[in-house]
């Protein structure tokens, strides 16, 4: 039976039209996906869904059980996941205080019962101790945990409907697994029907039975996920299938080492004379070789960017040596190692034109000719000269990480640490970028370290990679050795979160960690 | 808990402490002298010696300095021709000027302080926050340039010339209120309230203004947040949301500033008093100043500093009982 059926669905916002004739169904307990990069209009209509656009119109036949949607469904029938879980839940009272929140006003039940329904579903989401955990506050839960508290305030009322709004796109790999698998054993336990929005596609996989691939406001393929995934019909789906990172060739690296990390540690007082220090790299000993790519992956926390912090200078060890070509890396900043950072929207002057961001290091070498070498580098990244002028703000997301990438090019350096460079970007500028960091690495004969979280852009990329938990390195090895026999259980533990697009796969790795989590338990 | 409570205090210790030696200094370094001031006129040498040796000027800045700490903990001696007078801890000292114990000029004046600070701070409170929340909401948008404008016009007004207006219009023109005079509480809470009214209202003008300002933009910033739209997704009605999760976003940083213009207003609202009439702090120290009556002045700084040191660690343990995010250290 048809629970949610959407027809002709049209969002406009002012003169820009967000969504543009959209139709779905959803069944019964059925999970639907919807998939598409930034812009294609998947977080609009979600919105639309439950009545939430204050400054747009919103046109087209909602129904919900046969219905035209109404607000009174909002909480009771439709429940929401966001994607943001430590702003989307109130910093000022109890999680449990909320949970109860919602139920009472749907059901008017006492305070008691209500309180017992909300430790009840917190329970159901797996939130250990959670008569206790209830008294906390958002701000004292962990992210993933946070999304569960979520996960539980939708399940308060016993909804026949949720729709999740990339309910994992602020959490780390492991965590994300968890929470997908989460998402589908609420599902499967309570027949709730699922609408989930991503824009991974490895996400939608393994979730949902139906997909919608959405662009641009427009739905350009639609059907099972399985047929979808595995053989697209629409162009666009296939680049986005083709954009995925996949494992590339073995390469064989002679180089000597370059920048040798001799057990470093870097600690950071707290606040409070008597709390310990965070020990953010403890004691880290890697070489990188001449012209290999060293890929540096963990989650958020591991000390990753702290350590590519001291590979490039930009903060001292507190205690170890890190040399490049044998001189300490104090003495080499600037020319030699430069870094690409995560957010280009904020490691750039927004007062500087892009031109300029590029030219000043250019001109502190005391470089003859900066504007010129200047716009020969943004040529180089596919900027095209016409865009020296403009400022950051006036570029896309993606343009604005080839102006990182020009601007460390630009003293010619012989090591570049990129820092996360691609992962706030979409899927296809994702392998764009990429690609070009590949082109310009063996162009140049660079040397590069990569830091991410991301284990499949890794394997693209890196040569050899080296994991890293709780400020130390567990593993370290060729790429595939590391990817097909993975001997610390962090790296296995990371490797079966990964998503893959193959729905089968998908379903498999499912199973998998399924039986991890058993035999843990 | 202990020790945050011993670290407060040590810390407000030290702020008085230094208060109170700022103040000595200040008064060495001024060109007039209060001995020849009490000598009056037709002063012998011999006798401006007197004078000096009974108000304790004859000795260093430092010892006095230290007499005065000393007077403030364990009391202290004052040579009154043959006799002694005992003066009992806290020991402020004599005013130069009336020989009254500095104590109880200050318990003296500062009821009045503190009646037309709480009032003209309950008074604000209320009316800022519930303009700026009628100003924060969209169906009353039309109202936004009135509370801007008001909040402009209270800038940019200073007290004396509202309280003036309001003198001449309740109590001239229309005889609805008699000329404020000063009644207690405690004799009388009607016609205390009364004679208050008008300075209540003086104050409010001006404070309201920023109250309402903050409250609105507090308010505008909270409905944007996630977690009003998270509300909105759960059901929850409009006014529900409003009282429940955006005010209090918008009171938090109110908190901290009501508490601190309660403090500087017991102490300081030196022209409200003086057009009303009030026999306040303020006047007390003007007064003071004027004639270099260092134990008054010392006095009132000192309560001053005191009112103000607690009115923080006031706001601090208001805001971390608002904002449970806040952490006090």
């Amino acid at each position: 039976m048809t629970l949610l059926s959407v027809r002709d669905l049209r969002i406009r916002f002012g003169a820009t039209t967000a969504v543009d004739g959209l139709s779905f169904d959803l069944d019964e307990g059925g999970a639907l996906g919807i998939v598409g990069e930034s812009g294609s209009g998947k977080s609009a209509t979600a919105l639309a869904l439950l009545g939430l656009h204050t400054g747009a119109t919103v046109d087209g036949t909602l129904e919900f059980a046969g219905k035209p949607i109404t607000p009174a469904l909002r909480g009771a029938e439709i429940a929401m996941v966001f994607q943001e879980p430590l702003t989307a839940l109130s910093p000022f009272h109890t999680i449990g205080h909320q949970i109860a929140e919602v139920y009472r006003l749907h059901t008017g039940a006492s305070r008691k019962a209500a309180r017992a329904r909300a430790v009840e579903v917190l329970r159901q989401v797996h939130i250990a101790d959670a008569e206790r955990r209830a008294d906390a506050y958002p701000h004292q839960f962990s992210g993933g945990m946070r999304q569960r508290a979520l996960i539980a305030m939708a399940l308060a009322c016993r909804p026949r409907l949720i729709v999740a709004d990339e309910p994992t796109t602020a959490l780390d790999v492991t965590v994300q697994a968890q929470i997908l698998d989460l998402l589908d054993e609420v599902r499967t336990t309570t027949g709730t029907a699922l609408l989930l929005i991503s824009h991974d596609l490895g996400v939608v996989a393994g979730a949902t039975d139906d997909v919608v691939v959405m662009r641009r406001g427009v739905a350009v393929e639609s059907g099972r996920t399985d047929d979808v995934l595995v053989s697209p019909q629409a162009g666009y789906t296939k680049a986005l299938l083709a954009a995925v990172p996949r494992p590339s060739s073995r390469r064989e690296i002679t180089g000597a080492p370059l920048l040798r990390v001799e057990n470093v540690r870097r600690h950071f007082r707290q606040r409070g004379f008597r709390s310990p220090p965070v020990r953010a790299v403890d004691g880290i000993s890697l070489d990188v070789r001449e012209g290999e790519t060293l890929g540096i992956v963990g989650e958020s926390g591991t000390g990753k960017t702290t350590l590519a912090r001291m590979m490039v200078g930009l903060v001292p060890p507190s205690s170890g040596r890190i040399t490049l070509g044998g001189k300490d890396i104090k003495q080499r900043r600037g020319r030699s190692v430069q870094m690409v950072f995560q957010d280009p929207m904020s490691s750039l002057n927004p007062r500087r034109t892009v031109g300029e961001s590029i030219a000043d290091p250019l001109r502190l070498q005391g470089h003859a000719t900066p504007r010129e070498e200047a716009t020969r580098l943004l040529e180089r990244v596919g900027l095209g000269a016409g865009r020296y002028d403009r400022y950051p703000h006036q570029l896309s997301g993606g343009m604005r990480q080839r102006v990182g990438i020009a601007r460390a090019l630009a003293p010619a350096p012989r090591l570049i640490v990129c820092d996360e460079p691609v992962s706030s970007l979409d899927v296809t500028t994702q392998a764009q970028v990429l690609a070009l960091l590949e082109d310009v690495r063996r162009e140049r004969g660079l040397t590069m370290v990569f830091v991410t979280h991301d284990l499949a852009v890794l394997r693209q990329i890196a040569d050899r990679v080296a994991v890293m938990q709780s400020g130390q390195v567990v593993e370290l090895g060729e790429v595939a050795d590391v990817y097909e026999q993975p001997q610390h259980p962090y790296t296995k533990e990371l490797l079966a979160a990964i998503p893959v697009t193959d729905p089968v796969e998908a379903r498999r790795l499912r199973a998998d960690r399924r039986a991890l989590a058993q035999r843990a338990g | 808990m202990i020790g945050l409570l011993l670290r407060r205090v040590a810390g407000a210790v030290l702020v008085l402490l230094a208060l109170s030696a700022i103040v000595y200094a200040l008064f060495y370094l001024a060109p007039r002298d209060p001995a020849v001031l009490t000598c009056g006129k037709g002063c012998t040498p011999e006798r401006l010696a007197d004078v000096r040796a009974a108000m304790g000027l004859d000795e260093s800045a430092l010892t006095q300095y230290w007499h005065f700490l000393e007077g403030l903990v364990t009391g202290r001696d004052y040579p009154a021709g043959p006799d002694v007078r005992h003066c009992p801890a806290p020991c402020l000292g004599y005013s130069f000027e009336t020989d009254q114990p500095v104590t109880a000029l200050l318990a003296d004046r500062l009821p009045v302080s503190a009646s037309l600070a709480l009032g003209a701070e309950t008074l604000s409170v209320a009316v800022g926050i519930g303009a700026g929340s009628l100003a924060g909401l969209r169906r009353f948008r039309f109202l936004d340039p009135l509370v801007n404008g008001l909040v402009l016009a209270g800038y940019a007004v200073p007290v004396f010339l509202v309280g003036l207006f309001l003198l001449l219009l309740f109590c001239v023109r229309l005889q609805w209120l008699p000329f404020p005079q000063y009644v207690a509480f405690t004799t009388d809470p009607l016609q205390w309230a009364q004679n208050l009214i008008l300075p209540w209202i003086a104050l409010a003008v001006i404070l309201s203004a920023t109250y309402a300002r903050l409250t609105r933009a507090g308010l505008e910033q909270a409905l944007g947040e996630d977690y009003v739209r998270t509300a909105r997704a759960y059901g929850f009605p409009e006014r529900r949301i409003l009282r429940s999760r955006a005010l209090r976003g918008a009171l938090v940083p109110l908190v901290t500033l009501t508490a601190m213009d309660l403090a500087s207003l017991m102490a300081s609202a030196v022209l409200t008093e003086t057009m009303f009439g009030l026999p306040g702090v303020g006047q007390l120290l003007v007064g003071a100043v004027n004639q270099i009556d260092l134990p008054v002045v010392v006095g009132v700084i000192l309560l001053t500093g005191f009112l103000v040191v607690v009115a923080n660690a006031v706001a601090d343990l208001l805001y971390a009982a608002v904002d449970p995010r806040v952490q006090l250290t």
